[in-house]
């Protein structure tokens, strides 16, 4: 059995096949879907870890110091003795908090991500679902976490927790139409919700290239609005340090605290996979129309790598800003979304519509 | 229509203002000569302090073991948590007269404050301050200093 690096579908139909000849079609389902969960949960923690540890190191460095780099080679362990002490950190139990709320919050903003990173086409057949309206569910099951948000912040009975989550919803309810118009640009321009169907239309250049200013324009405003979603920096009022200690999760400790932590890291992650996916052409090379050797030489990286460089690259972008820019005020951030974003998303994807109908694209 | 101009420039200039502040950040991610953080327990040997940095308090003594404290005890009365401590005795000089001079300039690094004030008020500047920090030790015995060295004398011409 070989296994093509460049396209993973014949080892996704290998694993399938030598399960139906095993078990029942049932158990099949049931084994797979385990095999999916545990893949999702070591990547899960494995690009945790990494991202926290890329975050301290960029933010270090744009401030000229070196981050950590005490523990291991270059600081490279320092995330896993962070967390090693985050698991050993007693559980504090808030007396007069809601019990049942306060534990499942946790659970539902991790949920929430998990969902989510289900839809992502990583390489060619490397996909868990591929649903035909994949960006319509990445989009609707990405926003769920803010539930988990609001219910921390109300269950721990405490007024910072509170003004957190509130400021959370009000961020999150608004940047939820740019990032919706800003992807549904895309939508317009690719005829498909389907993410595999889209990363697949961008064989001929991606689509911040082939959608002229429309879809740049979209591209800046996903990039600025998603990153509101996700409650990071300069849009991170519900955590707000110097203001409510820690915002929502200012009443939790150790593994559950642990839980926010990574979700804000993975969310960040899945959007800039989305991000990658729609606009850079997720794990498709960079391809110029019919250059045959250029494309050629490109087609020579594993998709899986284009995939893992591109929303690295969006990740840095969105490290770059946070360590960058002050905090916005609340009156400031709902300014920008409703007096700035939406308006100009508005006329962005009429533009795209009417480059889409005379076939101005390439 | 101005009002529309104003919203676009407005637009324009965030923009701008924006790219110059990640320019800047960026140029520092980008050159990591520009890092200002000290390895410290590394670069010890190459380690120098500023000119006005407070170590300890010494007493500088030229190379035929000559200091210039007269054992007047300004340094002891200007202290203000009692660090210093002179024993002084009686030394005769060449002509045959008696004067006074220090036996052992002590001086407790433990409770200085660093305030400066011994090294300030000294008439003939005998005391200055060292660059030496790493002053952790197992026994508090230990912070206890006589500054001047061990058959050392008073320099010639301080009065």
């Amino acid at each position: 059995m070989s296994f093509n690096i460049y396209d993973l579908t014949s080892f996704t139909e290998w694993i399938h096949n030598s399960l139906s000849q095993a078990m029942s079609p049932g158990w099949v389902t049931v084994t797979e879907m385990v095999i999916v969960g545990v893949a999702f949960l070591t990547f899960y923690a494995i690009v945790g870890l990494f991202l926290v540890y890329a975050e301290r190191k960029v933010c270090a460095f744009m401030q000229n110091r070196l981050g950590p780099n005490r523990v291991g080679p270059f600081g490279l362990f320092q995330t896993i003795a962070d967390l090693t002490k985050l698991l050993f950190v007693e559980l504090v139990s808030i007396r007069k908090a809601d019990k049942v709320l306060f534990n499942l919050a946790p659970f539902i903003v991790i949920i929430a991500s998990f969902m989510a990173i289900a839809a992502i086409p990583f390489a060619k057949g490397l996909h868990a679902i591929d649903l035909n309206i994949g960006v319509l569910y990445v989009l609707a099951v990405s926003s769920l976490g803010v539930i988990g948000i609001l219910l921390a912040g109300w269950s721990s009975n405490n007024k910072y927790s509170l003004i957190g989550a509130m400021r959370s919803g009000a961020q999150v309810v608004s940047y939820e139409l740019s990032v919706g118009l800003s992807l549904l640009t895309i939508v317009v321009l690719a005829g498909t919700m389907q993410l595999s169907e889209i990363v697949e239309a961008q064989r001929h250049g991606w689509f911040i290239f082939t959608g002229h200013i429309p879809a740049f324009i979209a591209f800046v405003i996903f990039i600025i609005s998603s990153t509101a979603e996700t409650n990071r920096g300069p849009f991170d009022l519900a955590e707000a340090e110097s203001e409510l200690t820690a915002g929502f999760h200012t009443e939790y400790s150790g593994i559950k605290f642990a839980f926010f932590f990574l979700a804000e890291y993975i969310n960040m992650f899945i959007v800039a996979s989305i991000a990658s996916t729609l606009f850079l052409g997720g794990w498709m090379p960079l391809h110029i129309g019919s250059w045959e050797g250029f494309n050629n030489v490109m087609d020579f990286i594993p998709p899986f790598f284009w995939y893992l460089g591109k929303t690295g690259f969006i990740i840095f972008i969105m490290m770059w800003f946070k360590w960058t820019f002050p905090r916005l005020r609340i009156d400031q951030l709902l300014k920008l979304e409703w007096k700035y974003l939406l308006p100009i998303n508005l006329v962005n994807i009429l533009l795209m519509a009417l480059i889409v109908l005379l076939e101005w694209h390439f | 229509m101005k009002s529309i101009l104003k919203y676009f420039s407005e637009i324009f200039y965030g923009v701008k203002s924006l790219l110059g502040g990640m320019r800047v950040t960026g140029s520092y991610f980008f050159r990591p000569s520009t890092i200002v953080t000290q390895k410290y327990p590394e670069n010890r040997d190459s380690l120098v302090m500023f000119d006005r940095f407070k170590g300890e308090v010494v007493m500088p003594h030229n190379e035929k073991n000559e200091h210039k404290c007269t054992g007047c005890g300004i340094c002891e009365i200007n202290c203000p948590n009692g660090t210093i401590e002179i024993i002084s005795k009686m030394v005769e000089t060449e002509d045959g007269k008696k004067k006074k001079a220090i036996d052992k300039h002590i001086y407790r690094l433990g409770m200085c404050t660093f305030c400066g004030l011994c090294v300030k008020t000294c008439p003939s500047n005998a005391l200055a301050f060292g660059q030496e920090f790493e002053h952790a030790v197992f026994d508090r015995s230990e912070l206890i200093k006589v500054l001047n060295q061990p058959g050392s004398q008073l320099e010639k011409g301080v009065e």
